[in-house]
């Protein structure tokens, strides 16, 4: 396979682009902080992301819209459980963890169920997720225990320790999608539900261990999130909705489902970090910045599309 | 295929009436021309977004940037509309064209609509801001004067309805154009086999949607005489919700105008009818949730017993 048609080269190249730009204007001094940076932030990113890519594997409908909702309630339950307390860092993963198995449960015992398109079951449950979260700490900041703070926002060999989880849970899905039965079930799955079922595959297993890892993800993603800027806010994980989406489709992951791509979803959520800082850099105010942001994303979702019909 | 089935629009009619009788039972003085008008105040704007999220899922297709561009049509409609009316209306004609060269685009490149109307929700979202970097503006005196205006007999956001409900089925439901488009959803391939543009049936399907939210945005200014530009963001999942409440499917072109707008109204009735419960301000947005979860619940009455997905 030529290295042209790798479909997450197009999200690791505009990631290298814009870093590029943006490190033009300061001719290349603050190069290493932009990039430790991006590596920090796009790691919530590319968490929530993988997760997302994992549902949208499954099929044409299969989106996960309670992803910002999971994350604030889990982050929520965890550091108020902590209390700030040193030492508790685990029980509040634990937590945090508990919620995304519950509400994974939960969104699927709906669409399952109640045979709920998951786009509407997931946006309906999340609403319900928000109101508990809500009731529960009144959007109260409790800190993170120092400890847990550290390891957040800490590093380890030079590269962000959040990063580092999110490398290790990128390595973690490539290998089951790529190496497992589960990865070639969930493929499967997405490419044709009916041919996967009447080839004897436990299609409705694999759509529950799939919403089911998404919330965990998520859960994760809040947990750290929290730990990382100091506590649990009521509206952190809003911008994970759509970035979670935009990070799955940039990063050459198809939207029709049954083809993911995992490099992609880390050059993708560079990219989303690093595109705005560069028109942060330039100058540009939160009008433009977001009309742009929205173009470049649109241009490339074209330049992706352009190639693969010509492929 | 059962009784239930063939008329899908029960669904929503029954949900709509359950939930105006436990209003009433739980607010009496509600059964009034103003107790009304208060319930369906804001069903306006969300019934004529719904109407736009209905014609992009009638190809087939979502849209994820609607409320962005229902806030940017509000944020147009509290500024330019008002201090220069003729320039307004340009800037929303264009924002309409835009639409229909956005679904052209899209059936053109076979792009993902999902993910291109997720980034124009960037592209709308940023313009408005750039409209009215903060909450202000004014509504134009006779759009203000429209949407307050006092009808015999029903409310305005009833009547309103009603009318919207009518055109929109005429047009989707009876119309020959309205046919073929919905037919774009059912199967393109047949319809492209019969001589029909594709292209130029997705950019009609586009414009109109992108003609209901404009009109949704200006809707809403005059309700509010004000705009901001996140004004309308959670119309995007409102208006998913709305249709596929009022007995719409995400693919084949299986929609209901009627329903749809029936569909607005319980969304909208649901927000009321929680705040008449008082219930704690926490639950409230977790309430309308359940509701959507235990309305869309009657759906499997419909579903034939063991159907394929």
């Amino acid at each position: 396979m030529k290295l042209f048609s790798k479909p997450w080269l197009w999200s690791w190249l505009a990631a290298a682009a814009a870093f590029a730009v943006t490190a033009a204007l300061t001719s290349g001094r603050g190069g290493g902080e932009l990039a430790y940076a991006a590596l920090s932030f796009g790691a919530f990113a590319a968490i929530v992301g993988l997760g997302q890519m994992l549902v949208i594997t499954l099929g044409p409908g299969n989106v996960d819209l309670s992803i910002p909702a999971t994350m604030t309630l889990a982050a929520t339950l965890a550091l108020k459980a902590m209390g700030s307390q040193p030492g508790t860092a685990f029980l509040g993963l634990g937590i945090a963890l508990a919620v995304g198995l519950g509400a994974g449960l939960a969104n699927y015992a709906l669409i399952y169920l109640l045979r709920l398109p998951p786009i509407i079951a997931t946006l309906a449950a999340s609403l319900v997720y928000q109101s508990v979260a809500i009731w529960s700490n009144r959007g109260l900041r409790i800190k993170p225990p120092t400890g847990l703070a550290d390891f957040a926002t800490g590093r380890f060999l030079g590269l962000p320790n959040v990063a580092w989880v999110g490398l290790a849970l990128a390595i973690v899905v490539w290998v089951i999608l790529e190496r497992s039965v589960w990865g070639r079930w969930l493929l499967a799955t997405g490419q044709n539900l009916r041919v996967a079922r009447l080839a004897g595959i436990p299609v409705e297993l694999v759509r529950a261990a799939t919403y089911i890892s998404v919330a965990l993800f998520s859960a994760l993603a809040g947990y750290l999130l929290a730990s990382f800027s100091g506590g649990a806010a009521l509206n952190m994980g809003q911008e994970y909705l759509l970035m979670s989406i935009a990070v799955v489709v940039i990063g050459g992951s198809s939207i029709a489902g049954g083809d993911s791509n995992v490099p992609g979803v880390w050059g993708a959520a560079l990219f989303m970090f690093l595109v705005v800082s560069m028109l942060n850099s330039y100058g540009a105010v939160a009008g433009l910045r977001n009309v742009l942001t929205g173009t470049i994303i649109i241009a490339i979702v074209i330049a992706a599309s352009t190639r693969r019909n010509r492929a | 295929m059962s009784f239930l089935a063939r008329h899908r629009i029960i669904l929503p009619v029954v949900s709509l009436a359950v939930l105006l009788a436990a209003t009433f039972y739980m607010q009496p003085r509600a059964m009034s021309y103003f107790g009304l008008n208060l319930l369906f105040n804001l069903a306006v704007p969300i019934a004529l977004a719904t109407i736009a999220q209905m014609l992009i899922i009638m190809v087939n297709d979502i849209d994820l940037s609607l409320g962005a561009f229902v806030s940017l049509a509000a944020c147009v409609t509290a500024t330019s509309l008002n201090d220069a009316p003729l320039l307004g209306a340009l800037i929303l004609l264009g924002l309409i064209l835009s639409y229909a060269l956005l679904g052209a685009v899209i059936h053109m490149l076979e792009l993902p609509a999902i993910v291109v109307t997720l980034g124009m929700s960037f592209v709308w979202g940023g313009i408005a801001l750039f409209i009215l970097p903060a909450p202000g503006g004014v509504s134009p005196d006779w759009l203000r004067t429209l949407m307050t205006v006092k009808p015999p007999i029903a409310p305005m956001a009833v009547v309103a309805a009603v009318i919207i409900a009518a055109v929109t089925h005429l047009l989707i439901m009876r119309s020959g154009i309205g046919t073929v488009l919905r037919g774009v959803g059912g199967n393109a391939r047949s319809v492209a086999r019969a001589g029909w543009s594709l292209v130029r049936l997705k950019a009609l399907a586009y414009g109109l949607a992108g003609l209901f939210g404009v009109l949704a945005g200006m809707a809403l200014v005059g309700l509010t005489t004000s705009a901001d530009a996140n004004i309308a963001l959670r119309y995007t999942l409102l208006s998913i919700a709305g249709v596929i409440l009022g007995g719409g499917e995400f693919i084949g072109g299986r929609v209901s105008p009627t329903g749809a707008v029936i569909g607005a109204l319980t969304l909208t009735l649901a927000a009321s009818f929680l705040s008449f419960m008082r219930l704690s301000p926490d639950w409230q947005i977790g309430a309308q949730g359940a509701i959507l979860i235990l309305v869309l619940t009657a759906r499997l009455i419909f579903s034939r017993k063991g159907a394929e997905e």
